[in-house]
């Protein structure tokens, strides 16, 4: 077990099973196809990440350095939230780029009943430690239990 | 963040809930990147990235419907993304159906949204609204509020704008207040390299694929780029602009690059030259042998790699004028050689309305519908986002939509070779 402690970017407690991209995430490659085809499970169609393609992301812990590509990420990640098909936690090893914390933001302003803790700047550690299938906890200051 | 009496009393709600929920959301954002303040949105016109009448996109709907009833309306015109249909491009019975009783069932409804919202005439689809045909091309030193990462990078690298990678719905929101926070690459420090990369080919570099390489590397950061004057010169020529245009998309895409520097090109390394380039900044070397390392290891995602390819897209993103004329007469030299009189595999170009518009009003509208090739405003990429379109055999220039989709990438030779002379 080791804890990690980031900067809180949308509030709240959750404990999921994790998944992890070493790469940078793109919203709209990994979420697109299955926003639009009423993919429950919301499993990544991005072929360009290998650490995800193919794997369930909705009520997963998702650990990832940044999210990349086209600026429909923010909406896409709010469509997600809005369906009900988004990650129970978006974990960053970096700081968080404009396009997750749009879509975080968007969220938590205009759809109040949906939760999906955002913490960024865990540190490149926290990347090379947590490993898929791993159980991880947020808190409500930061603090990520890897486990 | 600083704010002003009147900006805090609109987040109190001295406008309403929803404006000052508006406000709320820039804020927040702005706060989560630092940002000291709230500046104006000085460019005339905004863009937006979401054009399409897609069933997913509900939640948005609902949000514009939210925002047009309660009076928040955005205090500029707007250009958006290109429309997702097209009865020109090719499409079986039952692509058609998905197309437009599925998929984009709400276009319609969509658009009246927008037209509510600020939209600037019904012909303002396009991702490259920069275009001089388009009408919305910011100046040097603007302020902007748009989304839509090709245009992003092209409106800071290339025009000398200013403008974050805002995403999609957040453009909207600065448009409606007026007013972005200051972070990032609306600050002089945010403008700044923090990447060197070397450019040393032997050859001009494919603009996608240099551009693929680059944001792979750097993914947000800025990069300063030597080597490419001596390949596009030192003046943004037409050539140049369409050269940094697919560029600038392949680094956006396959990265997340908002801004970079060509060396003795691009406005600003014109004027400031390596004054531009952060301490300690990092260094990437490009030869040929990276390059083809790039290719090389791009996933192939058609079911079978060796079949023929049914469609051709050219245009993510849309073509500029002179470069559908110089396609024009590459692919009639290639047919010429070959002995062909039509392209051997469906080929569309795409291109915005306007453009599109005036080079129809050429000789070279008819020279190019007389290869078979296909003119379009639509946008392959809402085109190939479906279960039956992924199955077929598309292959593309753009590396762009090599990112999202199941086309297969190629250079623009190789395009070329296999449209006019056939062959995998």
């Amino acid at each position: 077990m080791k804890e990690f402690k980031g900067r809180v970017v949308a509030p709240g407690t959750v404990t999921a099973e994790a998944v992890v991209s070493h790469g940078g995430f793109n919203t709209l490659a990994s979420l697109q196809g299955a926003l639009q085809f009423g993919d429950k499970k919301a499993t990544c169609g991005d072929q360009n990440n290998p650490d995800l393609h193919g794997r369930e992301l909705a009520g997963k812990a998702v650990c990832l350095p940044q999210t990349i590509g086209s600026t429909t990420g923010g909406l896409v990640l709010y469509c997600a939230c809005a369906m009900n098909r988004q990650p129970a936690c978006m974990l960053f090893s970096q700081p968080i780029d404009s396009l997750a914390a749009a879509g975080s933001i968007l969220a938590s302003v205009w759809l109040p009943d949906v939760q999906m803790p955002v913490v960024d700047s865990l540190g490149e550690e926290f990347l090379d430690y947590v490993k898929e299938g791993m159980t991880v906890t947020v808190k409500e200051d930061g603090v990520v239990v890897v486990e | 963040m600083f704010l002003t009496d009147e900006q805090q009393a609109i987040l109190n709600g001295s406008q309403g809930e929803t404006m000052a929920k508006v406000w709320k959301t820039l804020v927040m954002y702005g706060d989560t990147f630092g940002a000291d303040k709230m500046v104006p949105v000085t460019s005339e016109y905004n863009h937006l990235v979401t054009s399409f009448g897609l069933k997913m996109m509900t939640p948005v709907f609902d949000l514009m419907q939210k925002l047009i009833d309660d009076g928040a309306i955005s205090q500029q015109k707007f250009s958006v993304d290109p429309r997702p249909v097209d009865k020109n491009v090719p499409a079986n019975f039952l692509q058609n159906f998905i197309f437009n009783k599925i998929m984009y069932a709400t276009q319609e409804s969509y658009e009246s949204q927008l037209k509510e919202l600020g939209l600037m005439d019904d012909n303002a689809f396009t991702c490259a609204c920069y275009l001089d045909q388009m009408g919305n091309k910011p100046k040097k030193g603007e302020v902007l509020s748009w989304a839509e990462s090709s245009a992003v990078v092209y409106a800071n690298s290339v025009l000398g704008a200013r403008c974050n990678r805002n995403s999609g719905i957040m453009d909207i929101m600065g448009s409606i207040a007026g007013y972005v926070p200051h972070f990032g690459l609306l600050t002089d420090e945010g403008r700044k390299a923090t990447w060197i990369i070397k450019v040393q080919t032997t050859k001009k570099p494919e603009a996608q694929l240099l551009g693929s390489a680059i944001g792979m590397k750097v993914m947000e950061d800025v990069p300063y780029i030597y080597g490419m004057d001596k390949w596009l010169g030192e003046e943004l020529t037409d050539e140049a602009c369409a050269y940094l245009k697919d560029f600038g998309a392949a680094t956006a895409s396959n990265g997340a690059v908002g801004l970079y520097h060509i060396h003795n090109l691009t406005p600003e390394a014109k004027e400031q030259g390596e004054s531009l380039i952060a301490e300690g900044a990092q260094v990437y070397v490009i030869d040929d042998a990276e390059l083809q390392r790039v290719q090389d290891n791009y996933p192939v995602m058609w079911k079978n790699p060796a079949a023929k390819p049914k469609l051709c897209f050219v245009g993510c993103p849309h073509m500029s004028f002179q470069q559908l004329v110089d396609w024009t007469e590459r692919v009639e030299q290639g047919l010429k050689e070959s002995g062909h009189k039509k392209v051997l595999v469906p080929t569309v170009f795409t291109t915005a309305p306007a453009v599109k518009a005036e080079f129809e009003k050429t000789e070279y509208a008819a020279r190019l519908a007389a290869t078979g090739v296909i003119l379009s405003y639509i946008c392959p990429l809402m085109y190939m986002n479906n279960p039956l379109c992924k199955a077929m055999p598309v292959m593309t220039s753009s590396n762009k939509l090599r990112t999202y989709t199941t086309a297969r990438y190629y250079t623009e030779d190789e395009i070329l070779e296999k449209i006019t002379k056939g062959g995998n």
